[in-house]
């Protein structure tokens, strides 16, 4: 029985479960979408006294900080008294692709190459970290909504300008894996 | 009390990300090298249940727990922001492997040097804010 619970989850029961939050959001009265949380966290730090897209009620998006704190919990829950402990089975072609950019098979579900300490203590190690940070954080609000928001929300309700944000999505992360990755490992 | 269902919510979705390997950077570089299913699965399966769920939806007018429509807000028109600020975005998940929920569901689940590109990301999300009326849209 214990067994149930801490198992991994299929590709397709983990699908059904992420439309099944999006509809209990919308049963609630509200909208699925991760990164508005970041525009809500500058707005709650006071953002908005000097820039004007920060000026707005964000009282009115604690349920979403609500979600996110939710989020951390799950998390840990997950990392503990739900951890499996398997291995992660990562494709031969993958290990082998990252092999070659000098990452050492996987051992968990994170590589130690990225984010350890000892490797977040290089100044490159650093810098990885921060820039990946940085460019989720604009691109996302640039392009109006993250993974959630528009490869889950507004695709599952047809809207063409999600359709663009998700092809921009796979651009630059093909950008960065196939082009840029050789160059910076 | 009105937030308990949130952190619910949340709860289930946390433990979603991590159960399903969402949040290991290695599903990411699979996906971003199209050598594993389980990724297109999971968004594959998300999106064809969202779009029949949303049909259905207005289909028979479902009403939310208020009693009030649930509406489906059109996203402004435009491409040059949803692909120049796409492409952006898709840099920054491919490199450190986590788009925003992810982030912090690795935190929870112990890989604390994460909050390192969530730090980052509020800032990218702050320089956005100032650079706003700068940026075509």
């Amino acid at each position: 029985m214990s067994e149930f619970f801490t198992q991994n989850w299929s590709w397709w029961f983990t699908g059904l479960v992420i439309s099944s939050i999006m509809f209990i959001l919308l049963f609630f009265g509200q909208s699925f979408g991760f990164s508005a949380n970041l525009r809500t966290i500058c707005a709650a730090a006071g953002a908005g006294k000097n820039v004007s897209f920060f000026n707005f009620n964000w009282k009115s998006q604690l349920w979403n900080i609500v979600f996110l704190a939710g989020a951390i919990i799950g998390g840990t829950l997950a990392g503990t008294v739900l951890n499996s402990n398997e291995p992660i089975v990562i494709s031969p072609s993958t290990v082998s692709d990252l092999q070659e950019l000098g990452f050492s098979s996987p051992t968990g579900l994170q590589p130690d190459e990225l984010f350890a300490w000892k490797s977040v203590a290089t100044l490159k190690g650093f810098l990885i970290l921060a820039v990946g940070g940085l460019f989720i954080g604009f691109g996302s609000r640039y392009a109006g909504g993250c993974t959630s928001g528009h490869a889950i929300s507004g695709l599952s309700s047809l809207q063409i300008p999600s359709l663009i944000a998700v092809i921009g999505f796979f651009i630059g992360g093909l950008l960065m894996t196939h082009i840029l990755f050789p160059l910076i490992f | 009390m009105k937030f308990l269902k949130f952190l619910v919510i949340g709860i289930l979705f946390g433990i979603m990300m991590a159960k399903s390997e969402i949040i290991s950077w290695y599903r990411i570089q699979e996906m971003f090298r199209f050598q594993s299913f389980h990724m297109f699965g999971i968004i594959g399966i998300a999106v064809i249940s969202g779009i029949i769920g949303v049909m259905v939806i207005k289909k028979f007018n479902i009403k939310d727990f208020n009693g009030n429509p649930i509406v489906f807000h059109p996203k402004e028109k435009s491409i040059i922001r949803y692909i120049v600020g796409g492409t952006i975005f898709g840099m920054g998940w491919a490199l450190s492997g986590a788009c925003p929920g992810p982030m912090v569901v690795n935190i929870g689940f112990g890989f604390l040097s994460m909050g390192i590109v969530f730090l980052f990301s509020i800032l990218g999300t702050y320089l956005y804010g100032v650079l706003r009326s700068k940026l075509p849209h």
